[in-house]
């Protein structure tokens, strides 16, 4: 499929070139459907990079650093993302502790141990997983998980506390609406991604490496840490990445269960607020400076993700090439 | 590779099954069981949620709950969720006739005419980033771009129509991604056989090429539009909120899933209520277009 433009019909017949118009006509128009995406996420940036600059301005770096958030605090606000900023990567990093190893198990489970029937089934539910809408999983976080946890994580958290230098991070208020909360029900939602990524490169281990490793009589386990993962390293990478910036995105779960606080301390149990649930919860009821700021954290949201899908999309490119 | 590492390290270990040292087993054991741990990891949640968005959920459903009104104040346990569905449906259905056709026509570029151009690279590698974008980024895209400049003085440029455009760039990179795919596992036999009968290019992609993907395309488009429809975040500030049946674009209006995340945010029983048996008529919603979605996939598969 060349990409030059077909050279236009010189000596043909009249049918002919109709036919070639409607060529270049429904070639024109399928590039420029190809060009709506870089329209698209050129509008993104320029548009609400402008309705942000307000902010951006009265702030200055203070936006990205400053710790303090007080809308209604002097003539115009306060506006400090430092711990919005901090809260998305901390409940992202939690979502990952628990999502990484379950999708690694379950790709595992899927591409090396599971029977081709219970293998079906699997998928399935993965793919039932990925299905639910976020807003489900929040609902299910705020009004049976939130309310069921706070005596759950005392149980837990206060012996942990007690451990010299593990007070701050297991110390309580245990509060249902958390961090670690939060975290969980990020986790359930990125498993399926980092799971259907890491399943598509185990999969493309040569058969003949896994086979040898087995013939030199390694266990499973010894097959799947000697062929398995050394051959899938970049790509479980890159899927991790991709969930990394799925959790950050994520907006409606956490914000109903993250608890909408300023903290700023690895506390897993702390009240704390992302960038996303902070937009999703005040902007309503924002007008002026305020919702140029919110907008704000859109921006800064936006520039985290796009960093963090760019390193994931490089990782998983090269990966693709050096496995097939 | 692998095998040669292996090779080397039986200085240090047998080959032979028999011997398979007891630390060796024990740790092989020991991973298995951590599989099975992960395993459990999903799949209990998944049937915790399930089970309380059943349980709770069918207490709720009726035919009065599905077709009447909001109620007038959250905490009442008056009202059901009619509008909330006709607004998942009205809004979707919009931005479904916007994005799918554009995607698909993008993919088209993409397979069929720029192929490993720069540009066709460039459009190819922008719609990954593009499907990365956080859903809430897109609401606020809406926001700051169609209903700012077209809010005057009383007149809010709020309504379902900016919901719709907002779950469109949602769709957009997704149906495109889905459909190259498809377009890539046509067979190159078939265009050249249409080519050979002097067919145009335009004409074998609409006759040829789109309806010998179009399974997958489909499937493809219809987990697409299930993603939109469960999405609340492109939603909260470009819909509003409605109280009555609008089955137009203009106007504000309301769905299903910005019902079950303000009613969850308010935490009255009655509010609760209202949210599981809407999160109930969201999940069978979804999962039916999903369900279709794999059925046609699996069934007409290109091979």
């Amino acid at each position: 499929m060349s990409t030059a433009p077909a050279p236009a019909g010189g000596a043909n017949g009249l049918a002919r070139r109709g036919s070639r118009r409607a060529d270049d006509g429904f070639h024109l128009l399928s590039r420029l459907a190809g060009l709506t995406v870089l329209v698209v996420l050129g509008l993104i940036t320029w548009s609400i990079t402008k309705e942000a600059i307000p902010a951006f301005r009265q702030e200055g770096l203070g936006f990205l650093t400053s710790r303090r958030w007080a809308p209604n605090e002097g003539a115009d606000g306060i506006f400090g993302a430092w711990s919005f900023i901090f809260g998305t990567f901390f409940v992202s990093l939690i979502a990952l502790v628990f999502a990484v190893p379950a999708s690694v198990g379950i790709a595992l489970f899927i591409t090396e141990l599971a029977p081709p029937r219970v293998r079906r089934v699997m998928t399935f539910v993965m793919d039932l997983l990925a299905a639910v809408p976020s807003v489900v999983f929040g609902l299910w976080g705020v009004s049976v998980l939130a309310i069921k946890a706070p005596g759950f994580y005392e149980a837990i958290g206060s012996p942990l506390s007690a451990i010299p230098g593990m007070g701050g991070v297991f110390g309580g208020p245990y509060n249902g609406k958390s961090f670690l909360t939060a975290g969980f029900i990020l986790a359930l939602m990125v498993t399926p991604i980092i799971t259907s990524i890491t399943r598509d490169v185990f999969e493309t281990t040569p058969r003949g490496q896994k086979e040898a490793a087995l013939a030199l009589g390694a266990t499973r386990w010894e097959m799947i840490r000697g062929a398995v993962f050394p051959h899938s390293r970049a790509g479980m990478i890159g899927g991790v990445l991709l969930g990394l910036g799925r959790a950050m995105g994520e907006t409606i779960a956490a914000a109903l269960v993250i608890g909408a606080g300023q903290t700023t301390g690895v506390r897993l149990f702390a009240s704390g607020d992302a960038l996303a649930a902070r937009i999703a919860n005040e902007f309503g009821e924002a007008e002026g400076a305020w919702r140029s700021a919110l907008i704000g954290l859109g921006v800064v949201l936006f520039a985290m993700t796009i960093l963090v899908n760019l390193a994931a999309t490089a990782i998983v490119g090269r990966a693709g090439r050096k496995g097939s | 590779m692998a095998a040669t590492a292996s090779a080397h390290s039986t200085k240090r270990r047998s080959i032979t099954r028999s011997s398979i040292s007891g630390g060796r087993r024990v740790r092989n054991s020991l991973a298995t069981m951590l599989i099975y741990v992960a395993v459990a990891f999903a799949l209990l949640p998944l049937a915790f949620v399930l089970y309380y968005v059943v349980s709770e959920g069918l207490g709720v459903v009726d035919i009065g709950f599905l077709t009447s009104e909001l109620p007038a104040q959250v905490r009442r346990a008056t009202g059901g969720i009619g509008p909330a569905i006709v607004g998942t449906l009205v809004i979707t259905g919009f931005a479904t006739l916007l994005a799918v056709p554009l995607g698909i026509l993008g993919a088209v570029y993409l397979n069929e005419y720029g192929g490993t151009s720069p540009l066709a690279g460039l459009v190819r590698f922008l719609s990954n980033v593009m499907a990365g974008v956080p859903s809430i980024v897109m609401g606020l895209f809406i926001f700051t771009i169609y209903v700012i400049p077209r809010s005057t003085g009383e007149k809010s440029a709020i309504s379902g129509k900016a919901g719709g455009l907002a779950l469109a760039c949602l769709m957009l990179p997704i149906v495109i991604r889905a459909t190259e795919a498809m377009l890539r596992l046509v067979p190159g036999e078939l265009r050249e056989a249409a080519y050979a009968l002097g067919t145009s290019k335009s004409r074998t992609i609409v006759t040829v090429v789109l309806p010998a993907a179009l399974p997958g395309i489909t499937s493809g488009a219809l987990l697409a539009v299930a993603r939109a429809a469960g999405e609340t975040a492109p939603l909260l500030f470009t819909i509003g909120t409605a109280r009555q049946f609008n089955w137009t674009l203009g106007g504000p209006n309301t769905a299903l899933s910005a019902q079950i995340f303000s009613n969850a945010q308010t935490g009255f029983p009655a509010a609760l209520d209202r949210a599981w048996g809407a999160a109930l008529t969201l999940i069978v919603l979804v999962l039916l277009l999903s369900t279709v979605a794999r059925i046609v996939a699996a069934r007409f598969t290109v091979r």
